[in-house]
């Protein structure tokens, strides 16, 4: 009998040990890297986006579909997106998402479409009626670092990829908790017939 | 014997240097280390006294027997002198501490007051002035005329840290949203060590900075050096240096009082020259150093909020150059 008891009692160490091994393998290995600078030549190819001649929408450079989108999603480029919407100002015209000067980020409009590469041209390169351009001011990972975080205040699915949190008063749910749905929610978006430089 | 030779040395010499608490150069720091010395020199005593009486009676040979007369009053008697040494102990250790705190108060009228704001992962300084155009900043080492009282108004921007200075006072926290104030002085003239003490993230044990404590002739001519704007670069690879830093993104971040350059999430580079270390104490300051710093950032201390700019090599050794000249 006593045997048996130590017998089972070894079977079962040797079996929480092994789960134990294994899940904190699963862990590591499912841990998200942090990227801490894309690799100059990385870098330079994310420059090279395709936009539509009227400027909305367009191809993002193949290294990105490489790289696994990694401005939208992981964690770290979002808080540093974050980070430099402060730094840059972005609050001054497009409030926390719901606009002012600038077009509100929560209503459900792009004004040149919902897509990374219009956002990342438009913080680059700035568009008329008022947003400047930053290539000169930013670095071309920040800019789409800002852009992802961007694209998650006007997100409308919620998303396991959170930004750091906000210590100040919120305006608008969390950016991982979709900001963009809450508004969306309430009702038909009025139409725009607008779209493009001019609105 | 032969091991503790070696190795006493290599323990004892963190008591002594640029950073140590048991090395105090300051009042604060005086008065701290004192403290230390006291409530050690107490419980070493307390202690030593608790086990010689542990083996006394571990040790003697007549036990008292059950019921012999005086031994219960002799044991109350015990007793009783315990309990009151204890009280006296703790209450003398707690009025010492009282009046140690007590002196490290803030001082109504400091010569000196320098606002910190402290970020991840470095230190911003700002020296104050009712005058704007007399104020200026300078990033991880400050400068302090030796004899005075300086008070330092401290805040955070992101987290918390914590500033700590051991040679001249004792930690104090920055928090955000907060203003705390530590009041402290060098007695000495010399350079002492800071360090954040409050894990603040990633880069933490990067987040040094230096005090410099200078006599009042030499302190005057630095703050009239710092107060002043950057001078205009005069050799053509300075100029074209120059002319980079404000076509890139450096300007966008960084100050240059004189120049275009008016970001403020970066370090004030004014007078970066000047400054013995960069990247908050990371590496000491230096042409090939400022060099390495710009050209790869995220390298040499991963995670700080610098990124990196590409630079040709030939604008790279441009800029490395102006800022070495930013004295």
């Amino acid at each position: 009998m006593a045997t048996v008891s130590r017998g089972s009692s070894l079977l079962l160490t040797i079996g929480l040990l092994i789960i134990a091994g294994s899940s904190s393998a699963a862990i590591a290995y499912l841990r998200e890297p942090r990227q801490y600078r894309a690799d100059p030549p990385v870098a330079q190819a994310m420059e090279g986006l395709r936009l539509m001649p009227n400027g909305i929408a367009g191809t993002p450079p193949q290294v990105y579909f490489a790289l696994a989108r990694p401005y939208e999603k992981t964690a770290y480029d979002l808080s540093q997106g974050k980070r430099l919407y402060t730094w840059f100002g972005c609050a001054q015209c497009h409030g926390e998402g719901e606009g002012g000067k600038g077009p509100s980020f929560l209503d459900g409009w792009w004004l040149y479409g919902p897509s990374m590469v219009s956002i990342v041209a438009s913080i680059r390169d700035g568009r008329p009626h008022g947003m400047p351009p930053f290539k000169s001011r930013m670095t071309i990972d920040q800019i789409w670092q800002l852009s992802g975080y961007v694209m998650a205040i006007g997100a409308y699915t919620a998303s396991v990829n959170a930004p750091a949190r906000n210590d100040d008063r919120q305006t608008r749910p969390a950016e991982n908790r979709a900001p963009a749905a809450l508004l969306f929610n309430e009702g038909p978006v009025p139409l725009h017939p607008d779209q493009g430089p001019s609105p | 014997m032969k091991p503790v030779l070696f190795v006493l040395p290599a323990i004892l010499s963190g008591c002594a240097g640029a950073q140590s608490a048991l090395d105090p150069q300051g009042h604060s720091a005086l008065l701290l280390r004192n403290l230390i010395l006291a409530i050690v020199i107490v419980c070493i005593i307390v202690w030593l006294v608790v086990m010689a009486m542990l083996l006394w009676a571990l040790l003697r040979r007549d036990r008292p027997k059950q019921g012999e007369s005086g031994v219960e009053r002799r044991m109350r008697t015990a007793v009783i002198a315990a309990v009151a040494a204890t009280i006296v102990i703790i209450t003398g250790l707690t009025i010492a501490s009282f009046y140690t705190t007590r002196g490290l108060g803030p001082v109504p009228n400091a010569d000196l007051t320098i606002r910190v704001r402290a970020q991840q992962w470095w230190w911003q300084f700002i020296y104050e002035d009712k005058d704007p155009a007399r104020t200026f900043q300078t990033a991880n080492e400050i400068h302090i005329p030796v004899g005075k009282d300086v008070r330092v108004l401290l805040d955070s921007i992101d987290v918390i840290h914590s500033f700590w200075v051991p040679s001249l006072a004792g930690k104090q926290d920055l928090i955000p949203g907060r203003e705390n104030v530590l009041t402290f002085r060098a007695d000495r003239v010399g350079s002492y060590r800071g360090q954040c003490a409050e894990f603040c993230g990633l880069q933490h044990s990067h987040m040094a900075f230096l005090v410099i404590a200078e006599d009042e002739q030499t302190y005057r001519k630095w703050e009239a050096a710092q107060r002043s704007a950057a001078l205009e670069p005069q050799d053509a690879e300075l100029v074209a240096g120059k002319a980079v830093f404000m076509a890139r993104q450096c300007s966008a971040c960084h100050t240059i009082r004189g120049t275009a350059a008016d970001g403020s999430s970066g370090p004030d580079l004014t007078h970066v020259g000047s400054r013995q270390t960069i990247g908050a104490g990371l590496i000491d300051n230096s042409r090939g150093s400022l060099a390495a710093w710009i050209a790869d950032p995220q390298t040499l201390k991963p995670g700080n909020n610098m990124p990196l700019v590409p630079l040709s090599s030939e604008e790279l050794r441009q800029i490395s150059a102006y800022m070495e000249s930013l004295k």
